[in-house]
């Protein structure tokens, strides 16, 4: 097995609602991280980025439409899309090209303007297009689906409302001197029980807002960072590596019932895989690193909605299953809690979702806890970290670094 | 005269509209698999090669797995059949054979609080929207009269 990749340097704009070109996010992202990893733009071997699908032909190329921003520079140039995963999965290519030796430096990124409301399928009649097909016929929203899984988390484990809230409470703690958090505000527990119902049993402050926002990381190979002496002696900064990066897809017949699906696979013939559709991308992360869930100390998981970050307490293994309202309840997720601590960044709960940024935005939060310098936020001497995240039409994606 | 327009279902191939309509499914002709809605390419079991799949009636019946609502009108393409808008309950039906789970609306006038995992619930075919030439149709949850 080759050489990890290293990240060199990471960069992250706010996460906010400016409405300004999503490019302007991306340079910003891509010079911050430039800088952190004292890399010139013109020494970087292969640009990915994270493609955006509510930013026209720009947002389709945005690899090639950082580049240009930033100056073409003769890189190689790739963008990739995959939902929620996108992010993930330019690492993932970046990563790959380091490993295989046909780049020693390259900069990811991700970047989106995101519109108000409810995240919508595009325009136009599209009767052959399921995310257009699950709005026309059903009016299944995004939300629609978290409340379906909360709901299932009610009867099953008998979760509460009151647990879903505890999530935002936690979450809104962790994000309060988070410089680039979006929401900065401790929310009480009542505060999110008395929010309207969007999608019940979920309140409004139960589900994360759409946001703009950009995240940025410069990758290398083992050897490019040893010649460049980046080491803890003579920068102060420990090395963290890419351990592993998993995107895989359901395996059939996936008994989830996953956006944008109308339906779940049958299971009357052939019986469902030993691990569902969230506990693989998971496992399958965890098999690469050769590491396992007790190892982990920080974490960044999806948190669509707070039920959902329960889902992930058990999909990634930091407890058995039907534990998760447990661990919310003493605080074990919490920084200072027992547990692994989970989203110290304040997660979608202080963020808000920027599709092709977020997975990025994680392995961001990630860097900056095993490097020591997550002010204000700092799981003390993390050295292992997992990000987790699900999108749409079967893509989900996890990333584990270490020190 | 008021004329009448025609009543047609939304999505073509998906379900009938008799007075026991049933959702159509496809039914891989070489392993049996079944899916929904009907497949146009092929099996979906990766151990499967058959591109030949048939039509499949599925199981009318089931129980509630999950349920939400909708308290705000989604986005277009969602058309709201009543304006002002009254939220709807969605409900994810777990069918009594085919070893499935379908999401449909719960039938108009349904309320998230007389729902529950586990109620028992048929397929019955409702209005979604009207167009100017005719009346779309879609397949709906409503609870088993002796549930």
């Amino acid at each position: 097995m080759p050489d990890d990749a290293v990240v060199l340097g990471v960069g992250m704009t706010a996460w906010g609602k400016w409405g300004r070109p999503f490019v302007d996010y991306g340079t910003a992202a891509a010079r911050e991280a430039l800088d952190d990893a004292g890399v010139d733009w013109a020494d970087v071997d292969l640009i990915v980025g994270g493609e955006t699908v509510r930013n026209g032909y720009a947002g389709y190329v945005a690899g090639s439409t950082v580049a240009a921003a930033l100056g073409f520079n003769g890189a190689q140039v790739a963008t990739v899309y995959g939902a929620c995963a996108s992010g993930a999965m330019a690492i993932d290519h970046g990563r790959a090209h380091i490993m295989a030796g046909l780049a020693d430096v390259v900069l990811v990124v991700g970047a989106d303007t995101t519109p108000k409301g409810f995240l919508a399928p595009n325009a136009g009649e599209r009767p052959d297009d399921p995310d257009w097909l699950r709005f026309r016929l059903l009016g299944a929203t995004n939300p629609a689906y978290f409340g379906l899984y909360a709901r299932r988390r009610m009867h099953l484990y008998g979760a509460t409302e009151s647990d879903f809230a505890k999530v935002k409470v936690k979450n809104s703690r962790h994000g309060v001197d988070n410089p680039r958090a979006r929401y900065r505000k401790e929310v009480a527990e009542e505060e999110v029980l008395a929010s309207p119902i969007v999608a019940s049993p979920l309140h409004l402050l139960d589900i994360c807002a759409t946001s703009d926002g950009a995240a940025a990381v410069v990758l290398c190979s083992a050897d490019y960072a040893a010649r460049r002496v980046v080491t803890e002696a003579t920068t102060g900064r420990p090395a963290v590596r890419i351990a592993a990066v998993s995107t895989v897809t359901p395996a059939f017949p996936d008994t989830g019932l996953g956006l944008p699906d109308i339906a779940t696979d049958s299971t009357a013939v052939v019986p469902p895989p030993p691990r569902s559709f969230r506990d693989s991308i998971a496992h399958a992360a965890y098999e690469q690193a050769g590491i396992g869930p007790e190892d982990v100390d920080v974490a960044e998981v999806y948190d669509l909605s707070t039920a959902l970050e329960l889902d992930w307490y058990e999909n990634l293994g930091l407890c058995p299953t039907g534990d998760a309202e447990d661990l919310i309840r003493r605080g074990a997720t919490a920084l200072g809690g027992d547990a692994a601590t989970v989203n110290p960044s304040g997660g979608l709960a202080c963020f808000g979702e920027a599709v092709p940024a977020q997975a990025i935005a994680q392995v961001c939060e990630l860097v900056w806890q095993l490097r020591g310098d997550a002010l204000g936020r700092q799981r003390a001497g993390a050295r292992v970290g997992i990000s987790a995240n699900q999108g749409l039409f079967g893509h989900g994606s996890s990333v584990i670094v270490v020190r | 005269m008021p004329v009448t327009k025609p009543a047609v279902p939304a999505v073509a191939g998906w379900f009938t509209t008799d007075d026991q309509p049933v959702l159509l499914g496809s039914r891989c002709v070489a392993c049996g698999v079944v899916a929904f809605p009907p497949r146009s390419a092929g099996c979906p079991n990766p151990h499967c090669r058959s591109t030949d799949v048939a039509r499949h009636a599925l199981a009318r019946t089931g129980r509630v797995w999950s349920f939400t609502d909708a308290r705000y009108q989604p986005p277009p393409p969602y058309v709201s059949p009543s304006d002002p808008y009254r939220p709807f309950v969605l409900a994810a039906v777990e069918l009594d054979a085919d070893g499935l789970i379908v999401l449909g609306q719960m039938v108009d006038g349904a309320v998230a609080d007389d729902v529950y995992v586990g109620l028992p619930v048929e397929l019955v075919i409702e209005p979604l929207l009207e167009t100017d030439e005719a009346v779309q149709l879609v397949w709906k949850w409503r609870p088993t009269p002796d549930a």
